[in-house]
């Protein structure tokens, strides 16, 4: 077998990356993945080098910890095999490569643009003219919703295919919030910028994107963050997550109209959030996580204040979800709306808090831990019915769970180490995946440097990346008038997408 | 019925009584105060992520700063955040701190429409567009309308159409994909109409201002009636932005 084995954070020389004929590349993916739930691709994708296409496929394999890199060369002029038609979950992976590389594909089942990235291969492909799949029947109506939606909301279009008031078919077309990011990296050359870069990719998942970078980026020099950076960035994390999920589930009792529910979840989240400004001056966190350094120490005045923080969320937590898991009027709402089975979840690659609603165990605090995950054992909450209500179990759940770990980390906070900011270069022709669990899921940046040590390719992949998909399936057959609470329930990011 | 008054009588009063006098917990960096203390001022310009420093005099602009606070850090005696929230105004150049400045940030009188005031002071509608935005604007605004805000005690509101509002709030860089939806939805905004731009990122770029996936003609092109500063806007500034332009006591 023709790849490299290497742990989450691990940096690799560039050329230690076996490489294989396409069609071996191609084979041996597909059979590492094949009925293989425990295995799943975390990142496939593309570079020019000289005037090929180096392709590099990454699988992560949750039992034994470890992710298998391998590589192929292709001209990118060729019509090519697609590893889609045999595992679906590829299929974005290969959109990206067509739209950016022009990269033709003869069995793909769905090769359509993914972002109109400023850089794709065609510039005649433009936004305004994407493809909608279509069925035409006298029978049948099309509702199409956005770019701008009615709420305070990032932009994407929804295409609907309806039979009276129920959906037949949604199509998710986005690429409206395309920035450049990746792109961005290889040109601001300093860390300060970049990390100002990986703080604004999400801006509700600064924590996640942000550990992911801080991670990565020492890999490829050579360093490890001290004792002190592994509890503040966990320690984040969690805090991160149950801000977040309490968000959410304030936003769920929205959209069913459950305006009591609304009000005090998200008056819930507010202290938790504003514990965030306490601790760095920036209630979404932004300033809070640095490579190499750890610009705001976590003192014990800092515990006490979260402990209390904790002492009265929990009161009222506990009391507004009773009341939503017994009434009727919410209980109906949930129950057996917008539901995905564990096989769809599998085949399309779901992944996070999306893919555990129904039993896939996709969760890398566990897989692949980093930070202080390893020693908290981490047990991921499944949930077994992939409905709304199952999506908001979750929710509440990890928010208890991620206030017991926290509770328990902030009884040994790490002796602060005199560390004064030490910014390492690069190591030349590296490579290094990071994987982090951030609230909606796994989150994946991955690089290579080349011969000085600058960024030859910088990749990021959101957890909306595999799963907005999840979302156009899931309200298949459920009326239209549901489509809120379902997309609610998802909760995926449109710029951690578009990138 | 008796739960939900239980759960009512447990959350207590929950909203901020005086939004115009509100004072932010912790060590929120709103608007900078630069000392006259020596320092290596290119160094200090050199270390922004945004150029937002310049020199001679050194002054920091709050529609490209990131608040990252960097250059506090690297040099504390000379920068230092305070804690004032206050970092709205209709006066682009307004947004320029300078060494020695500690006044706070204020609209101009003069450059406000008249007719924003005889017309929205009483209730404004706003609609949203976010053009490339993180979602951190995104979730500022939307907690502008929650219990512990309550924007809409001033008549403030965000509504669903364009065609309910009074003017639009822009969030993010604007890429070149939503140039033309922000366009279709101002146009889809009856006159009068006001602009406000909200966040680091609308104002200037932020960290993304250069991508050739952005295209700022329309920022460039139209008036703007308020520049709310923050990465992202916090709930405070925006709101008390939006009541000073409105003329609010």
């Amino acid at each position: 077998m023709k790849y490299i084995s290497i742990q989450n954070n691990q940096a690799i020389p560039a050329d230690s990356i076996p490489e294989s004929e396409y069609e071996q590349f191609l084979e041996m993916n597909l059979s590492l993945t094949g009925n293989h739930p425990e295995r799943h691709c975390v990142l496939y994708f593309g570079h020019r080098e000289n005037d090929m296409i180096r392709l590099i496929c990454c699988i992560a394999d949750d039992i034994q910890h470890n992710i298998l890199v391998s590589s192929a060369r292709v001209s990118g002029n060729e019509t090519l095999r697609s590893l889609s038609a045999a595992n679906f979950s590829f299929e974005k992976f290969e959109r990206e490569l067509n739209e950016n590389f022009g990269i033709g594909y003869s069995d793909h089942p769905w090769l359509k643009p993914v972002r109109y990235s400023e850089w794709r291969a065609d510039k005649n492909s433009i936004i305004a003219n994407y493809p909608f799949y279509n069925i035409s029947s006298e029978e049948l109506h099309e509702v199409g919703v956005g770019p701008v939606h009615a709420g305070i909301i990032e932009p994407g279009h929804f295409r609907f295919i309806c039979n009276g008031e129920q959906i037949l078919h949604l199509e998710i077309q986005l690429g409206y919030q395309h920035r450049g990011v990746e792109q961005l990296f290889l040109e601001k050359k300093r860390l300060i910028e970049r990390v100002t870069l990986a703080e604004s990719i999400a801006g509700d998942s600064v924590i996640g994107h942000t550990t992911a970078f801080a991670y990565l980026l020492e890999a490829l020099s050579g360093k490890k963050a001290d004792d002190e950076m592994l509890f503040s960035r966990t320690v984040a994390q969690e805090i991160e997550r149950m801000a977040i999920h309490t968000g959410d589930l304030s936003a769920l009792c929205t959209d069913v109209a459950y305006q009591l529910g609304s009000s005090v979840l998200g008056r819930l989240r507010t202290p938790v959030i504003n514990y965030f400004q306490e601790w760095c001056g920036n209630r979404l966190s932004k300033g809070l996580i640095r490579p190499y350094y750890n610009p705001f120490p976590f003192t014990r005045k800092l515990a006490d204040r979260l402990a209390e923080v904790f002492d009265r969320f929990e009161p009222d937590f506990r009391e507004i979800n009773a009341e939503i898991s017994t009434l009727p009027s919410t209980l109906s709402r949930f129950e057996r709306t917008g539901m995905l089975t564990y096989d769809q979840l599998l085949s399309i690659g779901t992944v996070g808090m999306s893919a555990r609603m129904n039993a896939l165990e996709r969760d890398i605090r566990k897989s692949h831990p980093y930070g202080l995950y390893s020693t908290l054992n981490h047990t991921p909450v499944i949930k077994h019915h992939g409905d709304v209500y199952s999506r908001v179990q979750i929710r509440k759940e990890e928010i208890w769970q991620s206030i017991t770990y926290l509770r328990e980390l902030i009884k040994n906070i790490p002796e602060p180490v005199n560390s004064h900011v030490n910014e390492a270069g690069l190591l030349p022709e590296q490579f290094a995946v990071s994987l982090t669990e951030g609230w909606r899921g796994e989150i994946c940046h991955a690089a290579l440097t080349d011969d000085k040590g600058n960024l030859r390719v910088y990749k990021v992949k959101d957890p909306s990346f595999h799963n907005w998909l999840a979302l156009a399936l899931a309200v298949r057959n459920n009326e239209i008038s549901d489509f809120p609470v379902c997309n609610k329930s998802f909760d995926l990011s449109y710029c951690g997408h578009d990138l | 019925m008796f739960n939900t008054i239980k759960i009512l009588y447990h959350q207590g009063k929950q909203y901020i009584p005086d939004l115009r006098a509100a004072r932010v917990p912790g060590i929120f960096r709103g608007r900078p105060e630069i000392s006259s203390l020596p320092a290596d001022v290119n160094a200090l310009a050199g270390c922004c992520p945004t150029g937002a420093i310049s020199v001679d005099p050194v002054a920091i602009d709050l529609g490209k700063c990131t608040f990252c606070g960097e250059c506090s850090r690297l040099f504390p005696g000379k920068v230092k955040f305070t804690t004032d929230y206050r970092l709205a105004t209709n006066d682009r150049n307004k947004l320029i701190v300078k060494e020695g400045e500690t006044k706070p940030i204020v609209l101009d009188e003069k450059l406000i429409r008249t007719e924003i005031r005889r017309l929205f002071s009483g209730s404004l509608k706003l609609r949203q567009v976010s053009a490339a935005g993180d979602n951190s604007c995104e979730l500022e605004l939307n907690a502008c309308g929650n219990v512990n805000f309550d924007m809409s005690r001033y008549g403030i509101e965000f509504v669903a159409s364009p065609r309910h509002a009074d003017g639009i709030v822009i969030t993010g860089p604007v890429s070149k994909n939503m140039a033309v939806p922000l366009q279709l939805t101002y146009d889809a905004t009856p006159s009068p109409k006001i602009i406000v731009l909200a966040g680091t990122d609308a104002i200037s770029g932020g960290i993304f201002a250069g991508s050739p996936a952005l295209d700022r003609s329309f920022i460039e092109n139209n008036k703007i009636d308020l520049y709310v500063a923050g990465n992202p806007v916090h709930p405070l500034t925006f709101i008390n932005g939006i009541a000073d332009l409105l003329g609010i006591k």
